[in-house]
């Protein structure tokens, strides 16, 4: 008998395109006393890997369960989950931390950054817990992610001295940092204002464009409309998955913004 | 490697969140401190107390008269006439356990020199009486046997009795005081002694053959009390039966009589004191007992509410892939670090209240290594433990749980 993952491995030869994240027939139910809460009632699709994609929905759809789960911070109560060809179900929780060690960047609305600490070392965190990566190692990685999301030179502050999309970026730069088979990042604009979501989706497309698999969960349409696919949960269920025919461009638009919008960080 | 990782994440932990350290540290430091603080003041109260009954001399024996009834009428001792020169005579030359032997008079007057006066005491004495009591004369002498055998009128006086009568500076030997009147020359001045155990000031007395006292003071022919010292501390009970048999014979009382005096041995007393100093010592126990426990509860709570307060920085750890057991060691090195550092500190601070207190405030202290070591240990394990167990605790939650505690 074949299992899923290997089903799902073949189906990947055969498309060409490696599919990073498998879900089938995914759900979870919290107990609350005597009542069950049904978040997610079965759901199940891939995400092959370049993808950008979002999950859209209202207010208690289920999608931070949904991401949660796909981050490894979560078990579902039933149904599969395959990430980077490898079926985390029976995984013990020493593993589920060692595959989001190694392969999940997770990013949070409200930054989850550690206080009075440097950005760089925020950066530096999830290889803190990996032995293979030397300490010199550790810190040029950390620079290179403080890079790309443009924060070279703010690398000792610590986040309170930065702002609400500064730290975001730091966030982004920790989720980079070990170099990750998949970005998620739940309501990652939830706290900032237009322009400064806008300049971080901008920065998402450009690590997408370079190759990264991103999840990215949103309530707000016009943040769904940077990626290229997006999911729409209602109650625990999809109730739409297309592919986004007319995919904007996040600094095209932040040019169009209005100037005395602009606020200095 | 991984575990120099977590060291480092600890230690920047700790100097990271300095309040919380500190709060943390000083339940440990006082906790430790007051415990030792405690036991040096009860150690040095119950070794001062036993070296003060050491000092009044332990194997020191009293006899008085007592228990006589006439008619059914239990007699003041102090008014008895029981006792004589005949019973000092006697047990000088029956007895076999007691070395040195005096019988005594005691009167009470004003003493006068010149326009200061003072009311005192007067003991009426031998020579021995001193090696009993164990004082001793600072200038001057004491009197001589001849002296006594002519109830020659000189005393020897204790320094609160010379502070009173002669201005600073005056040498009292030579000089003539008045006793109830009676002129005595001062041949001796007695070391000073401080006060008892009981708050008596030992120095307010004036001593003078018994002869002298009997004679021109009381004008009595029968004794107050005897006193005498046995060989040793250990044969003070022999000693005491030895003197019963010898006064029972020469009293001519019957088996079946009650004895007409009292004989006392200073063991009596030393044992009573030292039940005292048990239940002071089982007091200071407590107390120490009680401030560690208040202490180890305080240090807990501390630890615990940081650990209750750090979950949602355990689980942004676990969900960057921090494991359950790299949490817990780093709380670990975390609660070790505080609890022994905070241990020594405790331990010197301790040290240094002991110091204070013997010198600064004058109330002997003793430090013993069994009240460092107990109170060390109890604060460090008790820290360990409570940084260990919530954290525990947290590390086993689910990171999503753990990232979303309030
Ligand atoms: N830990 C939990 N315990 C109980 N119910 C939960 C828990 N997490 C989420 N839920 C419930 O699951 C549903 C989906 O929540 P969530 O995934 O957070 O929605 P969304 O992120 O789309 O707003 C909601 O009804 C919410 O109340
Ligand atoms: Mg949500």
């Amino acid at each position: 008998m074949e299992t899923f993952v290997e089903t799902k491995v073949k189906t990947n030869t055969r498309n060409m395109q490696k599919r990073i994240i498998e879900i089938e027939d995914l759900k979870r139910s919290f107990v609350m006393g005597n009542e069950v809460v049904h978040a997610l009632k079965g759901i199940s699709f891939d995400i092959k890997e370049g993808e950008f994609v979002t999950i859209m929905g209202s207010s208690g759809s289920g999608k931070s369960t949904m991401l949660n789960i796909l981050g490894c911070l979560d078990k579902p109560s039933a149904g599969d989950y395959g990430l980077d060809g490898m079926l985390t179900n029976e995984m013990s929780k020493n593993q589920l931390a060692k595959i989001r060690n190694h392969k999940i960047g997770f990013i949070f609305q409200s930054y989850n950054l550690l206080a009075r600490t440097t950005a760089l070392e925020n950066v530096e965190l999830p290889l803190m817990y990996n032995s293979s990566v030397s300490s010199t190692e550790r810190k040029e990685s950390a620079i290179s992610a403080l890079n790309k999301v443009g924060l070279q030179e703010r690398m000792y502050h610590t986040p309170a001295q930065l702002s609400g999309g500064q730290q975001q970026r730091v966030a982004i730069a920790r989720a980079l940092v070990n170099n990750p088979v998949v970005i998620l990042a739940d309501e990652a604009t939830g706290n900032l204002d237009t322009r400064t979501s806008y300049e971080i989706m901008a920065l998402f497309q450009d690590l997408n464009r370079q190759g990264k698999t991103i999840v990215f969960v949103t309530h707000e349409p016009d943040i769904a409309e940077f990626s290229q696919r997006t999911i729409v949960l209602k109650d625990g269920k999809i109730i739409k998955d297309a592919l986004n025919s007319n995919v904007k461009d996040a600094s095209e638009m932040l040019s169009l913004l209005p100037k005395e919008d602009h606020e200095t960080e | 490697m991984k575990l120099f990782n977590l060291l480092k994440i600890a230690w920047k932990a700790i100097i990271l969140n300095k309040v919380r350290t500190f709060l943390t540290m000083l339940g440990i430091v006082i906790g430790v401190a007051s415990v030792i603080a405690m036991l040096a003041i009860g150690e040095g109260s119950s070794q001062s107390i036993k070296s003060q009954i050491a000092k009044m001399g332990s194997n020191m024996i009293t006899i008085r008269p007592g228990s006589e009834m006439r008619g059914g009428v239990r007699m003041d001792p102090g008014q008895m006439q029981t006792l004589t020169l005949k019973d000092f005579q006697n047990l000088k030359d029956n007895s076999t356990l007691l070395t040195y032997l005096t019988p005594m008079v005691e009167g009470s007057g004003q003493s006068i020199n010149g326009t200061n006066n003072w009311p005192t005491s007067i003991y009426g004495v031998l020579p021995d009486y001193l090696a009993v009591k164990s004082w001793e004369v600072k200038t001057g002498s004491i009197f001589t046997e001849a002296e006594v055998k002519a109830a020659a009128k000189v005393v020897v006086l204790g320094q609160t009795v010379v502070d009173n009568l002669f201005s600073e500076g005056v040498d009292p030997i030579g000089k003539v005081i008045r006793f109830n009147n009676i002129p005595m020359k001062v041949i001796g001045v007695l070391t000073k002694k401080g006060e008892n155990t009981f708050g008596q000031d030992q120095d307010n007395v004036i001593i003078a053959p018994y002869t002298t006292v009997q004679k021109r003071i009381l004008a009595i022919d029968y004794l107050h009390s005897i006193s005498a010292s046995a060989l040793s501390e250990e044969q003070a009970q022999d000693a005491v039966e030895e003197i019963t048999s010898i006064l029972r014979s020469s009293h001519q009382i019957g088996p079946n009589d009650e004895d007409d005096f009292n004989v006392f041995s200073m063991e009596e007393l030393v044992s009573m004191f030292s039940s005292t100093n048990d239940i002071l010592t089982i007091l200071l126990v407590a107390i120490a007992g009680i401030s560690l426990l208040v202490g180890g509860i305080g240090i807990m709570n501390i630890m615990y509410v940081s650990v209750k307060e750090r979950t949602r920085e355990i689980g942004l750890r676990m969900a960057v892939g921090g494991q359950g057991r790299d949490i817990l060691t780093q709380f670990l090195i975390e609660a070790v670090m505080i609890s022994i550092s905070g241990g020594l500190l405790g331990v010197l601070l301790g040290l240094a209240a002991s110091f204070f207190i013997e010198n600064i405030l004058s109330w002997p202290t003793v430090i013993t290594s069994y009240s460092v070591v107990i109170s060390f240990v109890v604060c460090a394990v008790t820290g360990i433990f409570f940084g260990w167990y919530p954290a525990k605790k947290a590390a086993a939650l689910d990171p999503i749980t753990a990232l979303r505690y309030e």
